[in-house]
Formats: structure tokens, C-alpha cells, sequence
């Protein structure tokens, strides 16, 4: 790394005469259907509010209000604007937008009140999808706009295809036309095409980033460098909840290469800083430290502990998620009736860049250099903290390793430590703060533990007639900037989401809640709640067929009649693998989930001995709307499924006394080539508008998993992960 | 000062003997294609070529490899197995994040110089140190074969 580009827009578009575009879209039209007119007012000036810049190089570059973190945002949000524009996708090129909330909202979180930038809930193509396509729209009518000038030929003569404006034996680049295009108005009225020209959207465009990712060019945080530069290595309290007492810093300062040593505090992290020019040293004088923590208000707990309240918490009546009928009558009056609970620990996100964060500090100022996902929380956050306008806290953004939400920390953990730890070095020298993997680890911020209990009433033909889920565990909204939007009458709607909009039509259905306070920081981690509502959920369907010796599969067929999407993408992952067919020596497990909008069926195949299986194959089928990118979505349905089965494997960060007793991947262990299976993802058609693909496949796979076992061994699997119930895997 | 050979290049680093490799490519040679992810030899992120051989330079100590041939993920295109990974990579949409895969690419590229044509289980033997969060473990295995194949075509 010799250069991060440290241009603002401003000065790029000035140095590049080419031309910008600039939209103001209203909300309410931003999200309007195809066709609708929208007013867009042309930064002359070329404001920073753009989405698309086309260089005199041809290249145009799409400005992505969203971080690319693995799931494709800077080659999905490109084609939508390609699309529109008729650009040769070899000519396209992503780049990161900088914080700011009026012009990089994202607009579903928007629909809610919530004016933000960031990424999150499988949100940044969705909210995207119109946003995009008229911006290139746009720029397309400008460009031909510049060329009827030129040429003296009327604008619907004209036509543009693969980057090439072209009229009779006319043409010219995207760049020839480029200043002559910005001095054209803004067109008050765009038409999108008709989704049977498409062009690119639908067909797997090479990703933007798959080159720099393979050669080791891409820049990540970790690689900022700037001149001057200190890396922090931070020493944080042994538990939750503990503060710093003092400190000694004699003997890391005895460390060649040491230059400082800082004690700092935020609202969310406090401890020691070492810093020197480069990691090692740094770690070394951090290993040197000694200090002295104030635990008395420390968390001492241990998961064990936290379990056992949780179940005398899930026998009192909790908050109504929902309630359909009177299902606790309806359980008194059952045929039958049957039960389930099933537990659920910590999860580390465990993405593979460490946490840091790069702060330079300057006179009223403060630039931030991240792999950003929630920008404008981080900036407002951070701003706060330091006593400066938000305006003068800049961000530049850069690639993230895969997050999984860590990157989007409600209090902006790390993020602040960075910041807070430049100040206490006064702004002497820009600060690279960096984690080890066991400060990541033991950092907190994880997804929480979960008791859930499932009541079930039959009548005597074997009917489902009553259904009673009560969970318990912490609120992963309270005290986040969602609060006010998704926290109703004490209900986090993540902690219930994929359980209180159960699709299956039982007559008398209840979801109640507990949400304890618990001293150990939670955060939304790969899928959020539906990481344990689907488990629960479509594990214990899967005793219920059991119990009533019906198809799993058609059990569930006929309990989503009213949900025709839900129906189709079971049917097809059911029909993909052969569901009714045997195979010799292969058990299959099934389960369907919808979250953020998108539908992902699965069917695990798994073969071997009852202690040992192995998982031979998935068969994903999803319904997120319009394909804009087949390729893409293969790829997210295979990674959530991989990440997913880490978790349900062995994934548990366990507490004893307060303390995290995991620290790196030989206790915290993930998924390995050796056992990832065989995956075939299958696209339902459809028209609808896109909605995301990043989180959905996630909680599918470990209770289609389960399912599997359960009919491989006749016994269910009850608690997460596998490996605490005696199953591991060949 | 250490010398160190590294991508046929002599370069001199200012750094002490116990320091990993990994943080003197990144800190003092800012060659910083080599990614830190564990510091314990666990994931692989940081893997690089001594004397030929894929190694967890976080965990190998600068004072180890003077002397020896370091090759890392800045030149290992201009090998023949390491151009033909790349490509592979990105054929088979390999990256997703990407930032597991200059280990990932570096393990590859040793695997296919030391067996030109590897079965699953020597993909499995060869790969199953590098973590992927992403899971792309299936596209790494398409493309190390793709690979194998192109690089087999080329001799």
C-alpha cells in the first residue's frame, strides 16, 4: 500500500471534467414503479450527491452508498445503473461513497423514519433498485441529449448499446460526450425499460472486485498506511463491565518501537493503548502491560447461569408477540399435545479481518478510514464524542472482510476506541487501532443466548390446531439508533422476527417474549433473529410430523396454502432433490424460512453413522424477486449456508464467571474445506422487485440439518450447536 | 537490518530477529497483500512460499528465513500456477470478501506446483488450513481444479 486516494469528490470532478449526476429523489418516488416521472436536479457543480461519474477515460464509475463486504454490492448496485445507462460492463468501475445521510439514505431503513446510511438487513439492492436504474436513465438521456447537439439529429434517432452512442454512421464514447452531457439539463422524466430488455440485469456479470481479490491489491483497513502513523494495541477488562483502575506501563515501554502508552474510555470500550510504529512492537508492549480493573460493576455470570434463569423466565407469562385464536384454551382441549425447548449460545461474528479502524485527527476535523457499514451512526457517534460537527468528521470508505454485522456496531465500538485513543495522544499521529483475533473474540457485541420452549395442540385427527413459542433472550435493538422503529411495547421485533410471522396456518397461534437485561453487549449477527426463531420453528414442525407420521414436506405444503411463495420455493428444492424418491444410504431433512423479504427452502442430505454423519449434500431453492444477479445469489446462498453451518456445528462463545473462554479458532472452530458439502441453489422465476440475498440462506440450513438427523436417528437435536448433543461430524 | 529474498528480490528490513514474517512484509515492506488473521497459524489468511513450500509467516519468525526463497501473493501471478489460480479465481467467482484469498491462492499455487493434478482429498489435505467466513470452499475447490487443468494445457 503506497497510496490511499485522499481526493474529496469535489476536487476528483474538477481535476477529471467528466461528468457527475446528482439526484435529489424524493422518497416516496425513489421506490416508485417503473415508468413514473421523478425530479432530478443536476449538481452543476458537481455536488457530491452522485451516484454515477463518467470520466473523458469512458470509464464510469458508480458510486456505491453501500459497503462491499462479500455479498456483492459493488457489482450488483453497478449493474443496475449499467443497465439503464446501455454501458459496455467492461467500461464499469464501483467506488465507495462517503458518510452522508440526505444523500446515501438507505431507503428502506428511510421508510421507517430512520435517516441513515448503512448497510444491513439485506437492504442495499433492494433499496436500490429504482434509486439506481433511474440515475442511469438519466445520464443515458444526457448523453444522448450532448449527441443530438452535436450531431444536429433529433434525440429518438439516436440510440445507445454496449457504451456506444451511435446515430446513421455517427458515434462517440461515453467519454467523448461526457462534458458535453453535463452541460445538458437534467431530464424531468425518465422511462425505465421494460424488464424484457434487460441487458444485464439477470446475467452474471463478472465482479467489479474479483480481480484485486485475488491478487492481493484490494485495501482493506488493515492495509491503510498513512505517513506517521501509530498502531494501537489495545488491552481491554478481563470482563464485561469492568473499568480501568491503573495501569503500569514501565516495561511495555521498555519494548523497542513502543512510543506511547494511553489509557482511554468511550461509552462502549475502555482500557490501555500501546502504540508504535508497527503492530509487533505494539502487541509486544500491550503483552508487557499490567493493570488493575474496578470489577465491581463487572458481568460474572456464566452461560450456564444465564440458561437456567432463562427457563424459569420462559415459565411466566411473557409480552404478546402475537395471537391468533386462544391457543392456551385451545392446548387445554388438544387430542394431543407436545413439547419442545431448545437452547441457544453466544455467537462470534469472527469475520476474518480482525476489528480496527484508521483516525486521523486534525484541527476540528477527524478522518476516519474503514471498512464502513453504518456510516452515518459512526460519524454522528463519533462527532459526539469528540465535541465536532458530524460535517467534519469525513470517512473514507474501503473494502470489509465479510462483517457479518460486526462492521455496524450500535455503539460504535471499535470505531470510537480509535477515535478516543487519537485523542489521548492529542492528534500527534494518526492512529491505526488494530485487534488481535482474541481481543475480536472476547470483544462482546455477540449474537445472545436464546431459551425457547414450543407448545403444540393436535385434535383427534391429527391436526394442528394450537401452537405456543415463548422465547427469552436480550434485546438486540434497545439502545441502538433502531429502537424508536423496530422496539414496540417492549417487543424488539428482532427478537421475534421469523417466529411471531409464522406462515403456517394453525388457528390458534401465540408467540410470547421475555427480554432480560443481561451485562454481556449483543449485536445483530448473519440473519439476526431468524438465526434461532428458524430453528426453533421448523425443528419442532418437524416433530409434529413425526408425532402425526406425516411428510415433513407435506406437512408444511399444506400448512402454506395462503403462501404461495413460501409454497413454491419448498416445492422446488423439494423437486430438485428428489424429495419422495430414496436414495440408499442418504436421510433428508427439509425447512423453509422467509427473512427480509426473501424465501429460502433447503433440503440436507446425510449419510453415515448415527455418530458421525456426513452432510453430502444442500439443495437451496430462493425467491428474492428478480434475479439480478444469478451468479451473486448462488454465491450468498452458498456462503450463508457455509456460515451457517459453522454455527450449528460448533459454533458457541460460552461465559464461566464473566469471563469469554474462547479466544481463536482452535476454541472457537468454523467451517473447513474438508467439510463443506456439495450445494446446488435453484432461482424461483419471478417479477417481482429484488430483495436481498446476503442473510436468508443462514438460517435455513441448520434445522434442515437437524431435520436430517432427527430422521436419521429418530432422536431431535434440541440445542445448538451439534457438538454439545454428541453429534460431530465426519 | 535482515536480508531477505523475497519474490527474487533482495530487500533489507530494520526489524527484530522474533518478528513474524508476516509483520515485516506488512509493517516494514508494506507488502500488505499477506493478510493477519489469527496470529497463531489457525486460518491461514497470512500463508506466503518458502523455499517453494506454503508456511504461516504470522507465526515464523523473520530470523527463520533469511536466506530462503519467500515468494508472496504481490508476484506469485507471474508464476505459471499462479497465474493460472488467479484466472481460475476469477472464472470461478472465488472471492467474496476476499479477504482470506491471498492465503487461500498462495496455498492453491503450492498445492498445484507440488501435484499437478490433485484429487478432493488432496484439495482437502492442501486447503483445509485456510478458513474461509465466506464459504467459498466449494468455488476454491472448482477453481483449483480449473486451474490445474489450464495450467496443464499451457506446458
Amino acid at each position: 500500500m503506497n497510496t490511499i486516494r485522499n481526493l474529496s469528490r469535489r476536487d476528483f470532478l474538477k481535476a477529471s471534467g467528466g461528468l457527475a449526476l446528482g439526484f435529489y429523489l424524493p422518497q416516496a418516488l425513489a421506490q416508485s414503479g417503473p415508468g413514473r416521472t421523478v425530479s432530478t436536479d443536476l449538481a452543476g457543480d458537481f455536488s457530491p450527491n452522485a451516484f454515477i461519474r463518467i470520466s473523458p477515460d469512458n470509464t464510469v464509475t458508480v458510486i456505491v452508498k453501500h459497503v462491499e463486504m462479500g455479498q456483492g454490492t459493488y457489482t450488483g448496485l453497478p449493474t443496475l445503473v449499467a443497465e439503464e445507462l446501455d454501458a459496455d460492463w467492461s467500461q464499469i468501475r464501483a467506488e465507495g461513497a462517503p458518510a452522508d445521510a440526505k444523500r446515501y439514505n438507505n431507503l428502506i431503513w428511510g421508510e421507517a423514519q430512520f435517516e441513515a446510511q448503512g448497510t444491513g438487513g439485506s437492504t442495499a439492492l433492494a433499496n436500490s433498485y429504482e434509486q439506481l436504474r433511474k440515475a442511469g436513465a438519466a445520464a443515458r438521456a444526457m448523453l444522448v441529449a450532448a449527441a443530438a447537439e452535436k450531431w444536429q439529429v433529433p434525440a429518438s434517432q439516436i440510440k445507445v448499446s454496449k457504451g456506444v452512442v451511435f446515430s446513421g454512421n455517427k458515434k462517440a464514447t461515453f467519454g467523448e460526450l461526457a462534458a458535453d452531457a453535463a452541460k445538458q439539463p437534467v431530464p424531468s422524466d425518465v422511462k425505465l425499460k421494460d424488464p424484457k430488455d434487460f441487458v444485464l440485469i439477470g446475467k452474471p456479470a463478472v465482479r467489479t472486485d474479483a480481480r484485486a481479490k485475488s491478487n492481493g491489491s484490494a485495501i482493506f483497513t488493515q492495509d491503510v498506511k498513512l505517513p506517521g502513523m501509530l498502531t494501537a494495541v489495545v488491552l481491554h477488562p478481563p470482563r464485561f463491565g469492568a473499568t480501568l483502575k491503573s495501569f503500569d506501563a514501565a516495561k511495555a515501554k521498555q519494548i523497542k518501537g513502543v512510543e506511547q502508552v494511553v489509557a482511554f474510555s468511550t461509552p462502549a470500550t475502555n482500557g490501555v493503548a500501546v502504540l508504535a510504529k508497527d503492530y509487533w512492537s505494539a502487541k509486544k508492549g500491550r503483552d508487557a502491560l499490567t493493570a488493575e480493573w474496578d470489577e465491581s460493576a463487572a458481568f460474572r455470570l456464566g452461560s450456564s447461569e444465564i440458561m437456567n434463569d432463562y427457563k424459569k423466565l420462559a415459565a411466566t407469562p411473557g409480552l404478546s408477540a402475537r395471537k391468533d385464536g386462544d391457543a392456551d384454551t385451545a392446548l387445554k382441549g388438544a387430542a394431543k399435545t407436545l413439547e419442545a425447548a431448545y437452547e441457544f449460545p453466544y455467537l462470534a461474528h469472527a469475520s476474518m479481518e480482525p476489528m480496527n479502524c484508521v483516525v486521523k485527527l486534525g484541527s476540528g476535523s477527524c478522518e476516519i478510514w474503514n471498512g464502513e457499514q453504518f456510516q452515518t451512526v459512526d460519524q454522528a457517534t463519533v462527532a459526539t464524542f469528540l465535541g465536532l460537527d458530524a460535517g467534519n468528521v469525513s470517512i473514507h470508505q474501503l473494502y470489509a472482510e465479510g462483517s457479518f454485522g460486526r462492521r455496524a456496531n450500535p455503539q460504535s465500538d471499535f470505531v470510537l476506541e480509535a477515535a478516543a485513543i487519537a485523542k489521548a495522544i492529542n492528534g500527534a499521529a494518526p492512529v491505526k487501532l488494530v485487534w488481535g483475533r482474541e481481543d475480536d473474540m472476547r470483544a462482546g457485541f455477540y449474537r445472545p443466548i436464546y431459551y425457547h420452549t414450543l407448545k403444540a395442540g393436535l385434535d383427534a385427527q391429527g391436526n394442528l390446531i394450537a401452537w405456543k413459542h415463548v422465547i427469552v433472550g436480550q434485546s438486540i435493538l434497545t439502545g441502538t439508533a433502531f429502537e424508536a422503529m423496530m422496539v414496540k411495547d417492549g417487543i424488539d421485533g428482532t427478537s421475534v422476527e421469523g417466529a411471531a410471522n409464522l406462515p403456517y396456518a394453525i388457528p390458534n397461534l401465540a408467540v410470547e417474549l421475555h427480554t432480560p437485561k443481561v451485562g454481556v453487549p449483543v449485536q445483530w449477527w448473519r440473519s439476526v433473529g431468524s438465526t434461532h426463531n428458524a430453528f426453533a420453528t421448523e425443528c419442532f414442525l418437524d416433530e409434529i410430523a413425526r408425532a402425526t407420521k406425516k411428510d415433513p414436506f407435506e406437512l408444511r405444503r399444506s400448512l402454506l396454502a395462503e403462501h404461495p411463495r413460501h409454497r413454491a420455493a419448498l416445492e422446488l428444492a423439494a423437486q430438485k432433490a428428489g424429495w419422495g424418491k430414496p436414495k440408499e444410504g442418504v436421510t433428508r431433512g427439509i425447512a423453509v424460512h422467509e427473512s427480509f423479504n426473501t424465501i429460502v427452502a433447503q433440503v440436507v442430505e446425510v449419510s453415515g453413522k448415527q455418530s458421525s454423519p456426513r452432510i453430502e449434500r444442500v439443495v437451496c431453492a430462493v425467491d428474492c424477486g428478480v434475479a439480478v444477479n444469478p451468479n451473486i445469489i448462488a454465491m450468498q446462498m452458498e456462503s450463508g449456508i457455509g456460515f451457517g453451518l459453522s454455527a450449528a456445528l460448533a459454533g458457541a462463545i460460552t461465559l464461566k464467571e464473566g469471563v469469554v473462554e474462547q479466544s481463536n479458532f482452535h476454541d472457537y472452530p468454523v467451517l473447513r474445506m474438508n467439510q463443506m458439502p456439495k450445494i446446488e441453489v435453484f432461482i424461483v422465476p419471478s417479477q417481482e422487485k429484488p430483495t436481498g440475498v446476503g442473510e436468508p440462506a443462514t438460517p435455513v440450513i441448520a434445522p434442515a440439518l437437524a431435520n436430517a438427523i432427527l430422521a436419521m436417528r429418530g432422536k431431535p437435536i434440541r440445542a445448538l450447536p451439534m457438538s454439545s448433543q454428541g453429534v460431530t461430524f465426519a | 537490518m535482515i536480508s531477505l529474498d523475497i519474490n527474487g528480490t533482495r530487500v533489507q528490513a530494520d526489524a527484530d530477529g522474533d518478528t513474524p514474517l508476516l509483520w515485516v512484509l506488512r509493517d516494514h515492506l508494506e507488502m500488505t497483500g499477506t493478510k493477519f488473521g489469527c496470529g497463531m497459524a489457525l486460518c491461514g489468511a497470512c500463508t506466503v512460499h518458502i523455499d517453494g513450500k506454503p508456511a504461516r509467516s504470522c507465526v515464523t519468525p523473520v530470523s527463520a528465513v533469511a536466506g530462503k526463497k519467500i515468494a508472496t501473493i504481490e508476484k506469485i501471478g507471474e508464476t505459471r500456477a499462479g497465474k493460472a489460480v488467479q484466472a481460475a479465481w476469477v472464472a470461478e467467482s472465488v472471492p467474496q470478501c476476499g479477504y482470506c484469498q491471498s492465503g487461500q491462492v498462495m496455498a492453491a499455487t503450492a498445492l498445484l506446483a507440488a501435484i499437478p493434478a490433485p484429487t478432493d482429498a488432496d484439495i482437502d489435505a492442501a486447503m483445509s488450513g485456510n478458513i474461509c467466513r465466506c464459504a467459498t470452499y466449494a468455488r476454491i475447490r472448482t477453481a483449483i481444479k480449473r486451474a490445474a487443468k489450464e495450467a496443464k494445457a499451457a506446458a
